[in-house]
């Protein structure tokens, strides 16, 4: 499969992991390992790096890539703060921007998130934001010089799938920067299909973390996201009405 | 003699038994009973807390249930105190859901706690609220554990420190800086703060998450935030949790009319501090559930340090290194364990000792 690149930057795994929701370390670097990540997030929020054998020693020790989060933000001005702490603190100037609406829903409010991803952008930061399945705002967000679009297939840790899989392609369409379909995964199936629809990269937490065998889901989602790369790559056939034989019928 | 540092309930409750046991024994502590033990809730709840890949954990908090009522009477025997002074109850866990998705997830935990033979009842929101009437209206339905239990934590680390009196165990009230080695690197003793040494044949390390500044145990501090309230009545006759926004909390009655609440889990290293949104957290959370905790008296909010290990299993038994044994790690069960450690100490229960054998974490750090 051929690499992810982002802000220059390559990956040769397309799952991106999340953290969230796994009942211990061990299962998480179990999750980890399996899922073959090479960039994983973290939220920074009631973290403190400096503190040791948490989530983070566990990223280091597997030669991870941490992505610091904003998750629990609610204004722009609280996400570019708590995106200058992650980077003194863990020397990165990645940030995976994430500003929420409400608690309910958590989806992502996205005029803090556009204000925030400015701000950030201009103070050189590497900005990967979260989004809803909008392709009007993907599109102002990699003008304003974002590294990666991250709009969301379902509300956070729902398990819904890609309810809109047209926007997401109209998304693709336009995008000159990777798109990483974050948030909404349930099954591997999903995250295959994100990446039929085009999507560069996958980003997912709770549907590893919380499955009933989370390193066997972290395997699912590994082979998943390769299949679907592939056929994307390899191009689908047309769909027809009728069946159109294989072989041919007669000699 | 033996040392056990760390006078937490893991560490008074193992000093206890040896000291009945005819051991001589000294416990080193700068501020007894007031670590991780003076924040907990005192949950015995190994039923309604588990998680599909933490059985080896339910088997644990199964095996040291069962122990509690022995360990409690005779606890509360051996200090001098009424039966009973303990508040232990075991009027069981009810497990409450609001919406549709909290119901599917009750009734995957139903299913799952059914396959592993753990007795559980389905309830439907008005038989939640027929058992405890001060539930919120909107309560959709339960899952009851009947078999788990709560303690006071400070009734217990207190009764503890009291039956050492009694029999004269010394208690010293220092901190513990370091280890005393001798030439092949066996552990002999305990260095204190003030330059004092104590000699000892074993010291068990209880440190809780200080473990790991007198030894190399990956044993990690994980904060939790938990909020006391007051009434005249107790309000509710049970533990009852629930999941609101995602976040789960807990409300456990003691007969006095207090209310516990927690907890947040944070990893902020040695951070105790209360903060405004842990707190609001707590009472946003605990209203959703039981709306009249908005009228109660705030009596106590306190932060604590769970030591948590990779695998959430403590770590008992032989460190590996001569003279020094390891009761630590019990992350959000030490109250719970505390029986059972003993008893693996004790050579008790050899099988379960296996799954709490230091030794599965040489490869790990």
């Amino acid at each position: 499969m051929d690499d992810l690149i982002i802000a220059g930057e390559k990956f040769s795994s397309r799952l991106i992991m999340g953290t969230g929701g796994a009942p211990s370390l061990e299962v998480l670097d179990q999750a980890l390992v399996a899922s073959g990540t090479e960039l994983t997030t973290v939220a920074m929020r009631r973290l403190d790096p400096a503190s040791r054998g948490s989530v983070l020693d566990v990223l280091r020790r597997r030669g991870i890539k941490v992505l610091p989060n904003t998750a629990g933000c609610f204004t722009a001005g609280e996400a570019v703060l708590t995106a200058r702490l992650a980077r003194e603190a863990l020397e990165t100037n990645w940030v995976k921007l994430e500003v929420i609406a409400d608690e309910r829903t958590l989806l992502p409010d996205p005029i803090e998130t556009f204000d925030a991803a400015e701000r950030l952008v201009a103070d050189g930061f590497v900005v990967l934001p979260y989004i809803g399945d909008d392709p009007a705002l993907a599109r102002r967000l990699e003008q304003a010089g974002c590294a990666a679009v991250m709009p969301l297939g379902a509300p956070i840790g729902s398990g819904l799938g890609i309810r809109n899989p047209h926007n997401i392609e109209l998304i693709v369409e336009a995008a000159s920067v990777p798109v990483i379909l974050d948030a909404g995964i349930g099954t591997a199936s999903d995250a295959a299909l994100a990446m039929e629809l085009g999507c560069d990269a996958v980003l997912l937490a709770t549907a590893v973390t919380r499955a009933q065998r989370p390193d066997l889901m972290a395997t699912a989602m590994k082979e998943a996201v390769v299949a679907g790369r592939l056929a994307r790559q390899a191009g689908r056939i047309p769909r027809r009405r009728y069946a159109e034989a294989s072989s041919p019928m007669t000699p | 003699m033996d040392v056990i540092v760390g006078g937490g309930v893991v560490g008074l409750s193992i000093a206890w038994r040896l000291a009945r046991a005819g051991r001589p024994v000294t416990v080193v502590d700068p501020a007894p009973g007031r670590g991780a033990s003076y924040a907990a809730a005192g949950m015995l709840a190994p039923v309604s807390e588990v998680t599909y890949t933490e059985v080896p954990l339910l088997r644990l908090g199964v095996a040291s249930l069962r122990r509690w009522p022995g360990f409690a009477a005779e606890l509360a025997d051996d200090a001098g105190l009424e039966p009973g002074g303990l508040d232990l109850r075991s009027d069981g866990t009810l497990d409450v859901a609001f919406g549709a998705d909290d119901m599917a997830v009750l009734d995957e935990m139903a299913a799952y706690l059914d396959k592993l033979g753990l007795p559980v009842e389905r309830l439907t929101g008005r038989e939640c609220r027929r058992l405890e009437p001060m539930l919120a209206p909107s309560v959709r339905g339960g899952l009851l554990a009947p078999g788990d239990a709560w303690v006071d934590p400070r009734r217990v680390t207190a009764a503890l420190l009291a039956a050492l009196e009694r029999r004269a165990v010394p208690v010293v009230r220092e901190r513990a800086a370091g280890l005393l080695h001798d030439g092949d690197g066996a552990v002999v003793g305990v260095r204190l703060e003030t330059g004092g040494e104590l000699r000892a044949e074993r010291v068990v390390l209880a440190a809780g998450a200080w473990s790991t500044e007198l030894a190399g145990v990956p044993v990690r501090p994980v904060k939790g935030q938990i909020m006391r309230l007051r009434s005249p009545q107790p309000l509710l006759g049970r533990c009852v949790r629930g999941a609101v926004h995602g976040a789960s909390v807990y409300l456990v009655p003691r007969g006095d009319g207090e209310l516990v609440v927690g907890a947040t889990q944070e990893e902020m290293g040695f951070d105790t501090r209360v903060t405004a949104g842990g707190l609001y957290e707590l009472l946003r959370d605990a209203r959703e559930l039981v709306p009249g905790v908005t009228e109660l008296e705030v009596s106590d909010v306190v932060a604590g340090l769970r030591p948590g290990t990779p695998d959430n299993l403590p770590l008992i038994g032989p460190s590996g290194t001569q003279g020094l044994v390891y009761a630590t790690g019990h992350h959000r069960g030490g109250v719970l364990l505390a029986p059972l450690t003993t008893a693996v100490l004790m050579g008790e229960e050899s099988e379960l000792a296996a799954l709490c054998a230091p030794g599965r974490f040489r490869d790990f750090s």
